[in-house]
């Protein structure tokens, strides 16, 4: 169902087809006009619609839910409730571990997050449903609530062992230490705030569900509905064209799904629900609310000494999320001493989730705004403090970096930014009313590996089809993919067209953690050569092909066009050879896995995480890395902030498309300041109840926010990382920003907000 | 089905006598009233639709006054040439309202009555108490998030405030509104919460605005509103100033000034004190600065909005000294 017009995408210049060459996305002209349907676009014959009831409580019981006006209202087919809707089984977690509870129910009779989903009303129309949810009154039993982690009665949490990473005495080497600082950083609640809502489409057909809904991994969420309703894996079919944004927050069936799905069933009809913008703030959990505190002992040279860290997260009353907060604080820099330990905190919260770089983001938000305040407190230029404590090797797991191009990066954005020429006083730079500040920040995010399958079928006419139930969510799959099967195959890309979004196709563990594109380029490339050799086999041992009589070892195909490398014989377009083959197609399905992997196995990895390759896995450990330099304009009579410049010097190793690497980074980056000066989810605290979950309250920066923004790639391939020699993109640049901005805010100001975000009011 | 009757008017008459019966709302743009019956503030029982009411979106301007139609579009009078050399205020405060979009949608008469931005006023179904949607049922704001609520002109009722941006600019140079039978000044027609947070207007049921009316000045002439927000576009002011200036002969000594403020109270503000103050002084920083103090004369904070009363002065302040600069 894709409708990319690939002569558009190509025609920008030429040898764009090849892997590293700057093709605009295939996809877009699609977006632009229209043409591309997203999942809940599908009109299907007898669609009927749900809407969620939500709890207005944040803790307690439901204690009566009165249906008997929403059942009567006009259009209305049924309302769901605890007691109505159709049992489920429980599912296993995303690591597959079985679930602890033998039934689901994903409406709830004890609340413990405002906003959970206690009913739902399913009509012939939206608007019927709309107003019949209205209709629905729901008695509580309301116990008092713990809303976030200032709460009296959050306490000090669970501790998390394994996130706990020591070397050396920490403790210790820090009461020595010459020079010390010791300080608390704090994020707020913030939220993906994808554009597309969470939402979806639910068929049955007999024991066959069909689902279109937004997904960053079919294959995980496909399992996850056949173990609710306990059919067979294959009896589920996710279909994900496009995705409208998801940030980590469409990687999970969640309740609404399961909603969706049951009500499906127990009407025999297709459902569509689409949660409402105050629902996506309450349906998923965005990242969550943590808190730091980093003290960094140094020597009066600013050679750090010892680290010690500690950090909470917040999480649910009925699920666990793990931030992991001493990610980029263990390996930035080189410490003889270290120590790092975190708890979380279960307040009355939807579970939160993974949004853009989760631990690696705010972990830099600590680690990088301690740093600069030692800077400040030694004397030093902060990127001068950041070169002195360079890691040279990975200072936790001891290895060497696979490649690490951030001392490059450091002196690329330096020059580019021209840091040289800064004031280093607080408080020194001006224009009018706006104090000027320039502050660096560096960010890294760790190379996440995982196998993939991809099918190429080389058809009649010469074109190429990609299969994958990999997924493109404006990152640019469709279009590397295109690039990968072209170059491999040597056709024009605009011969290729790349089929996603359909878990009946070749199979894709989940698009997150920055890893699809070095997988599933692997996948592409693997099945594209193997369709090659059997094209190639065939042409030099096929009695019909005009190149068996050539006795030749080998062909070559370029430009669509196969020869012998040397140019005797024939020369061929694919088409006119695989009609002389009598061909109609050839097939052939590649991945990555090794070749003695059991179908369980398989089925594990396209399914869980669990068989993800850790980034120190052998010899090596591997990270994207980066260098954020960044002005910000402070009104000093205001306290607004504006970022005026950002200069960022990236290494996410070689860039398979740098057109589209660029636009993930600048995204990255466009969120980042976002998440420095604006977002936060506000809690009244006497409800638990976030009160600006729509997009005029929760701020996102708009185009006026942005200033120019430029990126420089200072990458190189790395063999260790992935077939083709990339690294991670999508995530690595929002690390690092928001400490840049905090760092910049101080140079400006002299004032060191360590509470994100930066609004005006912590300024004046 | 939230079912409600639609009614197209083709002329204020129409308009007016639809507007008279029970649960009738008027819909211009429909930012406002779409918006709220979205989230289940606004339930009319009709529509009244006065969008393709001939006549109403005239823009006429001569130096002694403008009269603007009620439906004429935001953006329109935004870009017109001569709202922006006569009224330049006027026009600012309209480019830095909302976005692009939604004031290509947006009307003038309806932009005077959008409702506030109070988190609790919007979301019935979650904060049944407010008192200005359903009187005598409290005021969950009070104690609760209110970063956005105003320092001034608020009541035990209620401390919402008024988000919109030109009205600031209309209270500040004397505009009136016409609703047919009677013209008011903006600064009458827009009321304080006081007991009655649900009446927010001086318009009675069947009246409808046609026009605004600016008289000219060269106060009006030589003016600016300045919108300070953490979001630098499409966001409702943190704390914004109207200003109109004119100075004696000399250059520097104050003869008229129009001071009003938006974003920090429940009412578009307009700041007397702070121009008794300032007339026949010498415009130099620090007068400025100390008499903008006087903006803040009996506010009140609620905690998270404490801000506003250090900001507020010095939003007022600001666009003074830049207009001062513009001799
Ligand atoms: C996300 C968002 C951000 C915004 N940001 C800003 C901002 O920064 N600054 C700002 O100033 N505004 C802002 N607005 C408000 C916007 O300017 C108003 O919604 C708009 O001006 C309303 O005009 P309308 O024609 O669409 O009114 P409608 O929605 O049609 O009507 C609004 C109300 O006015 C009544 N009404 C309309 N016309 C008349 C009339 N002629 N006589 C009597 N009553 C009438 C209607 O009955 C209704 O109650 C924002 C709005 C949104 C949704
Ligand atoms: S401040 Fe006013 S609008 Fe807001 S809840 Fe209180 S009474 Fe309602």
């Amino acid at each position: 169902m894709t409708v990319h017009d690939m002569k558009h995408a190509a025609s920008d210049s030429a040898r764009l087809e090849a892997v590293g060459g700057r093709l605009s996305r295939v996809d877009g002209p699609a977006k632009i006009t229209g043409a591309a349907h997203y999942a809940v676009e599908q009109q299907l014959e007898g669609l009927t619609h749900a809407v969620l009831v939500g709890a207005t409580i944040a803790a307690g019981k439901v204690t009566a839910i009165d249906t008997r006006a929403a059942e009567t209202a006009p259009g209305v087919l049924a309302v769901l409730t605890p007691d109505t809707i159709t049992e489920l089984k429980g599912a296993s977690d995303w690591f597959g571990n079985p679930p602890g509870v033998q039934t689901y129910c994903p409406l709830v009779r004890e609340v413990t997050f405002s906003g959970q989903h206690v009913a739902a009303v399913v009509a012939e129309t939206f608007e019927q449903a709309v107003a019949a949810a209205a209709l629905v009154k729901v008695w509580y039993d309301e116990t008092p609530a713990i809303v976030d982690l200032s709460d009296g009665k959050a306490g000090d949490g669970i501790p998390i062992d394994a996130m706990t990473k020591e070397w050396g005495d920490a403790q210790a080497a820090f009461a020595e230490a010459p020079a010390r600082i010791c300080t608390a950083y704090n994020t707020p609640r913030e939220f993906q705030a994808a554009m597309e809502p969470h939402g979806l489409i639910a068929r049955w057909q007999g024991d066959e569900l069909t689902i279109w809904e937004p997904s960053q991994w079919l294959d995980g969420m496909a399992r996850t509905y056949a173990e609710w309703f306990s059919v067979p894996f294959e009896n589920v079919r996710l279909v994900s064209p496009y995705i409208g944004g998801g940030f980590g927050s469409k990687a999970l069936a969640l309740a609404h799904s399961a909603v969706a799905a049951a009500a499906a069933k127990m009407l025999d009809r297709p459902v569509k629900l689409v949660l409402n913008r105050p629902q996506n703030f309450t349906s998923y959990g965005g990242r969550a609310a943590t808190r730091q505190t980093v003290a960094i002992g140094a020597d009066r040279e600013g050679r750090i000494q010892s680290i010690v860290h500690r950090g909470v997260n917040e999480t649910a009353v009925d699920g666990m999320w793990v931030e992991p907060l001493g990610s980029v604080t263990s390996i930035m820099y080189a410490t003889p001493n270290f120590s790092s330990k975190q708890n979380v905190v279960r307040v009355n919260t939807v579970v939160p989730g993974a949004k853009r770089a989760p631990g690696e983001n705010p972990s830099a938000f600590g680690i990088e705004s301690a740093i600069d305040e030692l800077a400040y407190e030694l004397g030093l230029d902060p990127l001068e403090m950041r070169l002195i404590n360079y890691a040279e090797q990975d200072p936790h797991a001891k290895k060497p970096w696979s490649t690490r191009q951030l001392r490059e990066a450091f002196a690329a954005g330096a020059d580019a930014f021209g840091w040289a020429k800064r004031s280093p006083q607080p408080r020194s730079m001006r224009d009018g009313h706006q104090l000027i500040g320039w502050g660096v920040a560096a960010g890294t995010y760790p190379v996440r590996r995982a196998h993939g399958e991809a099918v190429v079928k080389i058809l009649a006419d010469g074109s190429v089809e990609v299969e994958s139930s990999s997924i493109d969510m404006g990152q640019g799959t469709y279009t590397i993919l295109a690039q990968t099967a072209a170059e491999t195959l040597g056709v024009p890309v605009e011969q290729v067209s790349v089929k996603l979004g359909d878990s009946h196709f070749a199979r894709a563990g989940v698009t997150g953690g920055s890893r699809l594109a070095g997988v599933m380029t692997g996948a592409v490339y693997k099945a594209a050569g193997q369709a090659l050799d059997e094209l190639i086999g065939l042409a030099l041992s096929d009695p019909r092909s005009p190149f068996q009589k050539l006795q030749a070892n080998t062909l070559q195909v370029r430009d669509g066009r196969i020869a012998s490398p040397r140019g005797e014989g024939p020369e061929l377009s694919i088409a006119e050879l695989m009609s002389a083959l009598g061909r109609d197609h050839i097939e052939a399905k590649g991945d990555t896995l090794p070749a003695n992997t059991t179908p369980e196995e398989r089925y594990k990895n396209y399914t869980t995480i669990a068989m993800s390759i850790p980034h120190t896995e052998g010899d090596w450990s591997r990270h994207s890395w980066c260098a954020h330099f960044v002005e910000v304009r402070v009104d000093e009579d205001f306290g607004t902030v504006r970022v005026s410049r950002v200069v960022s010097a990236l290494d996410s190793g070689r860039l398979y498309n740098p057109k589209l690497a660029e636009s993930q980074w600048k995204g990255g980056i466009i969120m980042g300041i976002g998440q420095a000066l604006l977002e936060e989810g506000i809690v009244d605290r006497r409800h638990g109840r976030i009160v600006n979950g729509n997009f005029a309250d929760y701020m996102l920066p708009t185009n006026a926010d942005i200033p120019d923004i430029q990126t420089i790639s200072v990458g190189i391939p790395d063999p260790h990382s992935s077939a083709l020699g990339g690294k991670g993109v999508g995530e690595l640049a929002i690390v690092g920003i928001a400490p840049a901005i905090a760092n910049a805010v101080f140079h400006a100001t002299g004032k060191r907000v360590r509470d994100l975000p930066i609004t005006l009011e912590k300024l004046i | 089905m939230r079912d409600f009757a639609y009614l197209r008017a083709d002329s204020v008459e129409a308009a007016r006598n639809a507007a008279a019966l029970p649960g009738a709302m008027l819909l211009a743009g429909g930012t406002t009233l779409v918006d709220l019956a979205k989230c289940g503030v606004a339930e009319p029982a009709t529509v009244i639709d006065i969008s393709h009411i001939e006549g109403l979106s005239a823009i006429n301007v001569t130096s002694d006054r403008a009269v603007i139609g009620a439906l004429a579009k935001m953006s329109h009078v935004a870009d017109n040439a001569e709202v922006k050399s006569l009224f330049p205020a006027v026009s600012e405060a309209l480019w830095q309202a909302a976005s692009a979009q939604l004031r290509n949608m947006a009307t003038i008469g309806g932009n005077l009555m959008q409702r506030t931005r109070c988190p609790y006023f919007r979301d019935p179904q979650n904060f049944p108490a407010c008192n200005k949607r359903a009187p005598g049922s409290g005021c969950s704001a009070i104690g609760g998030v209110t970063r956005g609520h105003a320092v001034l002109g608020t009541s035990e009722a209620c401390i919402a405030t008024y988000p919109g941006d030109l009205a600031v600019a209309l209270v500040a140079f004397d505009a009136e509104v016409d609703l047919g039978e009677r013209k008011l000044r903006v600064e009458d027609f827009f009321l304080a919460p006081g007991a009655t947070a649900e009446q927010e207007h001086d318009i009675r049921p069947g009246e409808v605005i046609t026009a605004i009316e600016i008289p000219g000045s060269a106060a009006a002439r030589r003016s600016t509103y300045i919108k300070v927000r953490d979001r630098q576009s499409y966001e409702f002011a943190a704390a914004s100033a109207a200003i109109g200036l004119e100075l004696e002969g000399d250059g520097r000594t104050i003869r008229d000034i129009r001071v009003a403020l938006g974003g920090v109270a429940t009412k578009p503000w307009r700041a007397r004190a702070v121009e008794d103050a300032l007339k026949g002084k010498a415009l130099d920083e620090n007068t400025v600065r100390k008499a903008s103090e006087l903006a803040m004369e009996g506010a009140v904070d609620h905690g998270a909005n404490h801000y506003k009363i250090a900001l507020g002065p010095r939003v007022v302040a600001r666009a003074i000294l830049k207009l001062g600069e513009t001799a």
